[in-house]
């Protein structure tokens, strides 16, 4: 018996062409773009309740369940109170310390689960991925939202703290809205970004923690915006301020918050975040496709 | 007659490699060592090539069910899941009708969640629509058997022993219509009751269209199902052809 015949024994055509001839595709072929996309959008309950499990399964074992999506940015918040509004007691300048303080943290910890886990999803879920065949775009699509459902819960608490920390409400709390909806899809672009590069190269997720610390200092979440200022200049400054977190956040504090400092003018902060929210969305979601056929190779 | 019959797959001297990070052996498991081999841009010792598949061609037509057999190693899994589209090809290609799906008994769901949760989930990842879903997770409880022993449907699938485990991921796969549907030692966990339904599911998935293959160490499992029987050894095939044959010359050639 021959082991080398690339000729199908019964016709005598060559293989190559008798998968032609039939309509049959190479597998492991990449499909395109706009397709990728329409399978993702007939996954979209599969990323709906996969999340759910996501959620459920990681909450499941603990007695107090869903109370922690609450619990855990409250504590968060009091973490924070406790150490720079009673212990430093360090205003630094700024009016409403506490509420500016948690707008930064609260906004910034949105972004850093999303890649924290967003680095693990496809390097975590191996088993599933090596499975069942689903566009694995849908893995860090439902972390991110797993992340989405935590910060609404966030959101809420934030603005208990807001509101019980002496800011009126506004009309400009509507503004929460669409900052909101701008971070999530520039967190699922990190998301699908952190990914792929953590499916590739594991030493990546050992890196992490050190670039969100980079990332915290350089948003200006513990001290004022106005610090950057001061320090820096020229194309320094400008790197620093163009910073999407830091964007994020003073969008965010200047929705919540009356008489607070911003890096720039509310219009170029707003137009900076729908820049960053394109950058990322769009860059996130075409560099995790490329690598789609190699996901779960090993 | 040949060529009425409808190629699903087709298998073109396919070639198959892994490249395997290994964690320290001896010698290059320090830091310094590490540094070293970056500094002087030498190959990684850790990285090490294995030559898994070696050149393999086969077609397989509609409606067949394939029985793949060898040794421990002998690549069998390697080439699922290289027509599964789950490891690239190093040399050749290979071709398939539609998606085929690959059925192992190590492919993980959710272990915190109910089975019947793990049953939806595992729908939707196949592209089911909720509709669907919904009308198929009973049929699949009940066909996987989990609940004989009382409602264990709503446990977490930790609780599960390996085989009801086992029983319920081949319940899900099989839920669905594949036009190519690989399975990996699938049947030969369970008892005696749930192959025979296994069996026959797959015998059902056979006349739907689709085509299966099927690796076990099982001869009976595979006398069962397969009427061809595709003889792997190191990477290369050593037999192909009606299953009594192929499995009579293998029965011959492990006794030695």
């Amino acid at each position: 018996m021959s082991q080398t015949a690339v000729a199908d024994s019964d016709t005598g055509i060559p293989l190559r062409e008798l998968a032609r001839r039939h309509g049959l595709s190479a597998a492991g072929k990449l499909p395109s773009l706009p397709e990728y996309s329409r399978q993702l959008w007939s996954y979209r309950h599969f990323i709906a309740s996969y999340a759910n499990a996501k959620v459920t399964s990681s909450l499941g074992k603990t007695r107090l369940g869903m109370i922690w999506q609450v619990l855990t940015p409250l504590i968060n918040a009091t973490v924070y109170y406790v150490i720079f509004g009673l212990v430093l007691s360090t205003a630094r300048g700024v009016d409403n310390f506490v509420a500016y303080l948690c707008t930064g943290v609260f906004i910034f910890q949105f972004t850093q689960s999303v890649v924290q886990a967003g680095i693990q999803a496809i390097s975590g879920n191996l088993g599933l991925i090596r499975a069942l065949h689903f566009p694995r775009a849908s893995l860090p699509l439902a972390i991110t939202m797993v992340e989405v459902r935590n910060m609404i819960a966030s959101l809420g608490v934030l603005m208990v703290i807001v509101l019980a920390f002496g800011e009126p409400i506004t009309v400009e709390w509507l503004l929460v809205v669409p900052i909101f909806l701008l971070q999530s899809i520039f967190n699922a672009g990190l998301a699908m970004a952190a990914a792929r590069l953590g499916s590739k190269v594991a030493d990546f997720k050992q890196l992490v923690p050190f670039i969100m610390r980079i990332w915290l200092y350089g948003s200006a979440v513990l001290y004022p915006v106005s610090k950057f200022a001061e320090k820096l200049d020229g194309w320094q400054l400008a790197v620093v301020e163009a910073n999407p977190l830091l964007v994020f956040i003073d969008l965010m504090r200047h929705a919540l918050m009356e008489d607070v400092h911003l890096a720039a003018s509310p219009l170029v902060l707003w137009l900076e975040a729908i820049g960053w929210t394109l950058v990322a969305g769009l860059g996130g979601y075409v560099y995790f496709w490329r690598g789609e056929k190699g996901y779960g190779r090993g | 007659m040949a060529d009425q019959r409808e190629p699903t797959v087709i298998v073109d001297d396919a070639h198959v490699v892994y490249r395997v990070h290994q964690a320290g052996s001896a010698g290059t498991g320090s830091p310094l060592a590490s540094f070293k081999r970056i500094v002087t841009g030498a190959k990684p010792a850790t990285l090490r090539e294995v030559h898994a598949i070696k050149g393999v061609s086969f077609v397989a037509y509609k409606g067949e069910a394939i029985g793949l057999i060898g040794t421990n190693g002998s690549g069998k899994s390697t080439l699922l899941r290289a027509i599964a589209g789950l490891l690239p090809v190093e040399k050749g290609a290979i071709y398939a009708a539609g998606q085929p799906s690959l059925l192992g008994v190590n492919a993980a769901l959710m272990n915190d969640l109910p089975g019947e949760r793990n049953v939806v989930l595992g729908c939707l990842a196949m592209g089911m629509s909720p509709a669907q879903v919904k009308s198929q997770v009973k049929e699949i409880i009940d066909f996987s058997g989990i609940n004989e022993r009382g409602d264990f449907s709503s446990l977490p699938m930790r609780t599960y022993s390996s085989g009801m485990a086992a029983r319920l991921r081949f319940s899900i796969a099989a839920a669905k219509k594949h036009d190519v549907l690989l399975i990996d030692e699938a049947l030969a966990t369970g008892d005696a009751k749930f192959r025979k339904r296994s069996e026959q599911r797959v015998r059902d998935l056979r006349a739907e269209a689709g085509t299966v293959f099927l690796v076990s160490h099982s001869e009976q499992s595979i006398r069962d199902t397969c009427e061809r029987c595709i003889w792997l050894e190191s990477g290369l095939i050593r037999g192909d052809g009606p299953t009594e044959e192929v499995l009579k010359e293998y029965e011959a050639y492990v006794k030695k």
